[in-house]
């Protein structure tokens, strides 16, 4: 196993009164894929997104708890909220490009961290869109609108938008549910890639998805975490019923 | 049992052939269909009676020549023994003017002076061209920026809190008669403009033009915010998440996706201002004069209108002219409305369209 990237200790979210996480506690490695699964509504975007503050933009959160990315508590008071979603990158499960070319796309995260010179931009732009595996599919449509792309297109798009900013840690909430076969298949090989140089953290519904692109697996079920192993542990020999129930389709 | 519902599914498929009449959503689309017709009607009706009655200045000048006595005729109509003398007076104008040909009324609409009552009437538009052009511009100048600020600020920056008590505040604006904002104008803005900048005539086109941009306000104000919040969340998201700062995803993001709302916004904005009639005739002092001064007085179209339609010679060319100045001024605000709703609303619309 690699080096804790990230060490979530006994983290609890509430929406209001709504308790959504239940003190988790959770390390996730470096350099691997981390999936989580289950059923809709069981805190697993919530989870996500504590991960790089993101809650911080709804209302009436309240959360509890640590969580310390390289020993560094992101909750402590005086943490730059900015930074830290420079480290931590997120993709969402609907691909969200701005209404702007795919090279502006991509050029913004590097445009606001103060790059203006033309080449370094350009260089940016093509090792993001390379590392995505989208290079080749754009590469002669830089200047058109991003929102002239096929959904897959648009959400390597997004990948290769985050990319660009140099993070450590990428989110992906979903990031291949709305996409068919194909583009899913992409996504799952580019994520394949990605794990050599990122810690990679990902939600999914699909068992599948989890079993073949994820290192690690954690089930969570009604804001509690109810299991987390090796991802051939968790779809072979569980240790808690709850798994091996969600697993093969009883619940959820 | 099998095969009786599938009698009830073969029936059904047939009643799907025939397209069965329900009369209540005939009658209601027909009587929506004309209501709608209707008031494309009556936009058309108001601008044909509109252009007609504006209509008779360009056949005037044939007539011109011979018309002395029918007009002497025609102010009888409405006249007491003061205009009586007037008439006469007009008469020694005209004999005079027949000389001079550039003299026929629609000659002297480009001139620089507005004299519709006298003995040689000129209906120079210039100057309230001019005026209103002057007045427009600074409650423009005034207006925009400042709501354009606001709802900024209430969409992206502020607290719920404070949103929910400076949102209403403004719109609520909106809601006051322009008299009421002319009254302000005239007895409180002038006078503190007045000690602040020190200029002479205490009602000009200054005092006229922050007065109107108070009228503004809430419709460009309104407008904007809606277009800054139809803005997807999913740009913030993305950009927040990419580690901007929240300055950067309002200058950088949210405001280029909602520049064409905001356009339309200023547009319906400065439509309001151009038609603006109440707070001109009291706010702006009412000199038709040619002047780049901001604090000299001035009169706007629609003021003309409204101060001398209720004193002037039914079918006189001062009539047909006020009518023209009409006619311009449903061309404009129907031109700006036009292009607020059918230019930018689409671009709005191609913006956040993915084409497949
Ligand atoms: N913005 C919010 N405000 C209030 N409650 C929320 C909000 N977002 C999520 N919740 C609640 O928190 C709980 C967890 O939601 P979350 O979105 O994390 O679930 P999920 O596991 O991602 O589900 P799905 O698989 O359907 O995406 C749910 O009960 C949900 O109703
Ligand atoms: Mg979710």
């Amino acid at each position: 196993m690699n080096e804790i990237k990230v060490k979530v200790k006994d983290l609890s979210l509430w929406y209001g009164t709504n308790h959504a996480l239940k003190s988790i506690s959770m390390d996730i490695p470096e350099k691997m894929v981390t999936a989580f699964i289950g059923p809709s509504g069981c805190g697993k975007s919530t989870f996500l997104r504590t991960l790089n503050r993101m809650n911080d933009l709804i209302d009436n959160v309240t959360i509890d708890g640590e969580v310390c990315i390289d020993n560094i508590n992101i909750y402590d008071k005086d943490i730059d909220v900015v930074n830290l979603r420079k480290k931590v990158g997120m993709i969402f499960q609907k691909s969200n490009p701005f209404a702007k070319s795919v090279y502006d796309n991509i050029a913004f995260g590097p445009r606001i961290n103060g790059i203006s010179q033309k080449s370094i931009l350009d260089e940016i732009v093509e090792r993001s869109l390379k590392q995505a595996a989208i290079w080749d599919e754009v590469k002669d449509r830089l200047f058109n609108s991003a929102l002239s792309l096929s959904g897959g297109q648009q959400q390597r798009i997004c990948i290769a938008r985050s990319l660009a900013v140099n993070p450590e840690i990428i989110l992906m909430d979903e990031p291949a549910s709305a996409l068919d076969p194909i583009s899913t298949a992409k996504i799952e090989e580019l994520i394949h890639e990605l794990k050599k140089e990122y810690t990679i953290i990902i939600v999914t519904h699909n068992m599948q998805q989890a079993a073949r692109t994820s290192d690690l697996t954690a089930l969570f079920y009604m804001g509690d975490l109810i299991e987390m192993n090796r991802t051939e542990v968790i779809f072979s020999n569980p240790a808690k019923k709850q798994t091996e129930d969600y697993i093969s389709g009883r619940f959820g | 049992m099998a095969r009786g519902t599938g009698k009830v599914a073969k029936s059904d498929i047939v009643t799907f052939n025939k397209k069965k009449f329900r009369f209540s959503d005939w009658f209601a689309e027909k009587v929506i269909k004309s209501v709608a017709f209707l008031s494309i009607a009556i936009v058309i009706l108001i601008f044909v009676f509109v252009f007609r009655e504006a209509f008779p200045i360009f056949r005037m000048d044939k007539k011109v020549a011979a018309s002395s006595e029918l007009m002497v005729q025609e102010s009888y109509g409405g006249s007491d023994s003061g205009s009586t003398e007037k008439v006469a007076d007009n008469q020694v104008g005209n004999s005079n003017k027949t000389q001079t040909p550039g003299d026929s009324p629609s000659s002297t609409l480009l001139s620089k002076t507005w004299m519709p009552v006298s003995d040689n009437p000129r209906y120079g538009m210039l100057p309230l061209f001019l005026g209103t052009l002057k007045v427009t511009l600074i409650a423009l100048l005034f207006a925009a920026p400042l709501s354009i600020l606001a709802a900024i600020y209430t969409s992206m920056f502020a607290k719920p809190r404070i949103r929910e008590v400076i949102k209403p505040v403004i719109e609520l604006l909106a809601g006051f008669p322009s008299v009421v904002i002319g009254f302000f104008a005239l007895m409180v803005l002038a006078s503190v403009f007045q000690n602040i900048f020190g200029y002479a005539s205490r009602l000009n086109s200054f005092v006229g033009g922050i007065a109107m941009g108070l009228a503004a306000i809430p419709i460009i104000y309104t407008l904007t915010e809606d277009a800054l919040t139809a803005v997807p969340k999913t740009f913030t998201e993305a950009s927040l998440g990419l580690g901007a700062s929240r300055r950067q995803t309002a200058f950088y993001v949210v405001l280029p996706a909602a520049v064409p709302g905001i356009f339309a916004a200023v547009v319906l904005g400065l439509g309001r201002i151009f038609g603006e009639t109440m707070i001109a005739l009291m706010a702006t002092g009412n000199a038709a004069m040619i002047s780049m001064n901001p604090f000299d007085s001035v009169r706007t179209l629609s003021a003309t209108i409204g101060a001398e339609m209720a004193e002037v010679v039914f079918g006189d060319t001062h009539y047909n002219v006020l009518f023209l100045i009409g006619s311009l001024l449903f061309i404009f605000t129907f031109a700006l409305n036009a292009l607020a709703e059918f230019y930018f609303k689409n671009m709005v619309i191609r913006k956040y369209q993915s084409k497949k």
